[in-house]
C-alpha cells in the first residue's frame, strides 16, 4: 500500500467518527438545543409552574381577545396536536397575528396559562407578494390555491 | 488536478480566468440587487424587508460553501499533498469570514422587524455564529503556524479546516433538527415556497455572488503565489 493510500483511508476513517460523532451529539442534544417548546411537549413533559420558558407555536385563529386594560392580550398557542392559552402585557411585534407563528418568552401561572414577558413573531419558510394574500400554499405540490 | 501542481500553468489559467469572473459576477449581482430592489413586488407579510433574502442567502451559501471549500483543500494537502491546496485554503479563508459576518449581520437587521429582535440564540443563528467564529480561528492559526517561502496553510491547520466542516451540516439541519426561531428551508428538492415572482433575482445574486467569491480567492491565490517568488527571489540575493 502507497502512502498515498494510507493517508487517504486515514482521513476518511477520521471523517466518518467525526461524523459520527457530530450525529450523536446532535441527536443527544436534541432537547436541550430546541429553542421553544411546542404545546405538546408541555403537555407530555409538563413544565412546572413558574419554570421560564419559551412557548412557541400557532395563534390559533378567534381566540385573540384584548382585556379591559387596553395593554394585555390573552390568546391561545397551538401545534395542531395541543394547545395552551397564553397572556401578554406590552407591545406585541408587527408580524404578530392570529394564525401566524410566535414565539412566547415567560412561564406558566398555577391555572396552567402561559404568561408571556416577552413575544416574537416567528416567520414562515412561505414567501409571496401582496397579490396572493388570502391564498393557500399545498405543501405537497408547492402550489398558490385561492383559499374556497 | 495535479496537472495544475505547477504554479505557472496554474497563473496560465487563473489570470485570464480572475478578470472573467469578477466583471461578469458583478454585472449579475449588480443587476439581481437592482431587480430585487425596484422590480420585485413587496412580501405580503413583511413587506419591503423581504428584500434583504437577495443579500443574506448568497451570504449564508458562501460562508458555508467557502468552509466546503477549505474542507476540500484540506483533504487535497494531507492526502494528495496538493502543493496548491494549503494556498486555496488560506485564500478562501478570508472572504468566507466576510461574507459570514455579512450573513450574520443582514440576518439581524431582518430579525428586529419581523421577529422583534436582533439577536436570539436559536439553532440557525448560534451555529452560524460558530462557523465565523471557525474561520477567525482558522485565519489565526494559519498565521501563528505559517512557514516561510511556502504561503500555504500547515497540517495542524488543514486538520482544524477538515474538523470544522462537521459544523457545515449541522447549519443546514439546524432548523430542522431543533425546535427554532429561524424558518425552516424555503428551497428544498421539491421546489421553493417562495413565489416565483419574488425568486428569480435570487438567482442571480447566487450566480453573481459566488462568481466573484471565486474572482477574490484566486486574486488572493495569485498574490500569495506573487509571494513566494518574492520571497525566493530575496532569498537567492542573500546568499549570492
Amino acid at each position: 500500500m502507497k502512502a498515498k493510500h494510507q493517508r487517504l483511508i486515514l482521513a476518511l476513517v477520521a471523517l466518518a467518527a467525526l461524523i459520527g460523532a457530530g450525529l450523536l451529539a446532535a441527536s443527544a442534544l436534541k432537547d436541550e438545543a430546541a429553542y421553544f417548546y411546542a404545546p405538546a411537549d408541555v403537555k407530555s413533559k409538563g413544565v412546572e409552574p413558574g419554570k421560564a420558558i419559551r412557548l412557541g407555536g400557532m395563534v390559533v385563529k378567534g381566540s385573540l381577545k384584548r382585556a379591559a386594560d387596553g395593554v394585555t392580550i390573552h390568546f391561545d398557542v397551538t401545534d395542531g396536536k395541543a394547545t395552551v392559552p397564553a397572556s401578554f402585557s406590552g407591545i406585541a411585534p408587527d408580524l404578530f397575528k392570529e394564525g401566524s407563528g410566535v414565539v412566547a418568552e415567560g412561564a406558566f401561572d398555577g391555572k396552567g396559562v402561559f404568561v408571556a414577558t416577552n413575544l416574537l413573531a416567528k416567520h414562515d419558510e412561505r414567501y409571496m407578494p401582496r397579490e396572493l394574500e388570502g391564498m393557500s400554499y399545498n405543501e405537497t405540490t408547492h402550489q398558490m390555491k385561492a383559499e374556497k | 488536478m495535479h496537472r495544475f501542481a505547477n504554479p505557472a500553468r496554474f497563473l496560465k489559467i487563473a489570470r485570464p480566468l480572475t478578470g472573467w469572473l469578477f466583471w461578469s459576477g458583478l454585472l449579475l449581482l449588480l443587476v439581481g440587487v437592482a431587480c430585487g430592489l425596484f422590480v420585485t413586488p413587496a412580501d405580503y407579510l413583511q413587506g419591503d424587508t423581504v428584500r434583504i433574502l437577495y443579500i443574506h442567502v448568497p451570504a449564508a451559501w458562501l460562508g458555508m460553501g467557502g468552509w466546503s471549500g477549505i474542507a476540500i483543500a484540506a483533504l487535497m494537502q494531507l492526502v494528495w499533498r496538493h502543493p496548491l491546496a494549503g494556498i486555496a485554503g488560506r485564500a478562501i479563508a478570508m472572504p468566507g469570514a466576510l461574507f459570514t459576518a455579512i450573513c450574520l449581520v443582514t440576518g439581524s437587521i431582518w430579525g428586529r422587524p419581523t421577529w422583534g429582535t436582533w439577536w436570539e440564540w436559536d439553532g440557525r443563528m448560534t451555529s452560524m455564529l460558530v462557523l465565523l467564529f471557525l474561520y477567525l480561528g482558522y485565519i489565526a492559526l494559519a498565521n501563528a503556524s505559517a512557514r516561510d517561502g511556502q504561503g500555504g496553510v500547515s497540517p495542524v491547520t488543514a486538520i482544524f479546516g477538515l474538523v470544522g466542516a462537521i459544523n457545515i451540516p449541522i447549519i443546514n439541519r439546524s432548523v430542522v433538527w431543533w425546535n427554532s426561531l429561524h424558518q425552516g428551508p424555503s428551497i428544498t428538492m421539491r421546489g421553493s415556497s417562495i413565489d416565483m415572482a419574488m425568486l428569480w433575482p435570487l438567482g442571480l445574486t447566487l450566480l453573481g455572488f459566488s462568481l466573484w467569491f471565486g474572482a477574490i480567492v484566486l486574486m488572493r491565490m495569485r498574490a500569495i503565489l506573487a509571494q513566494n517568488k518574492v520571497e525566493a527571489r530575496l532569498q537567492r540575493l542573500a546568499r549570492s
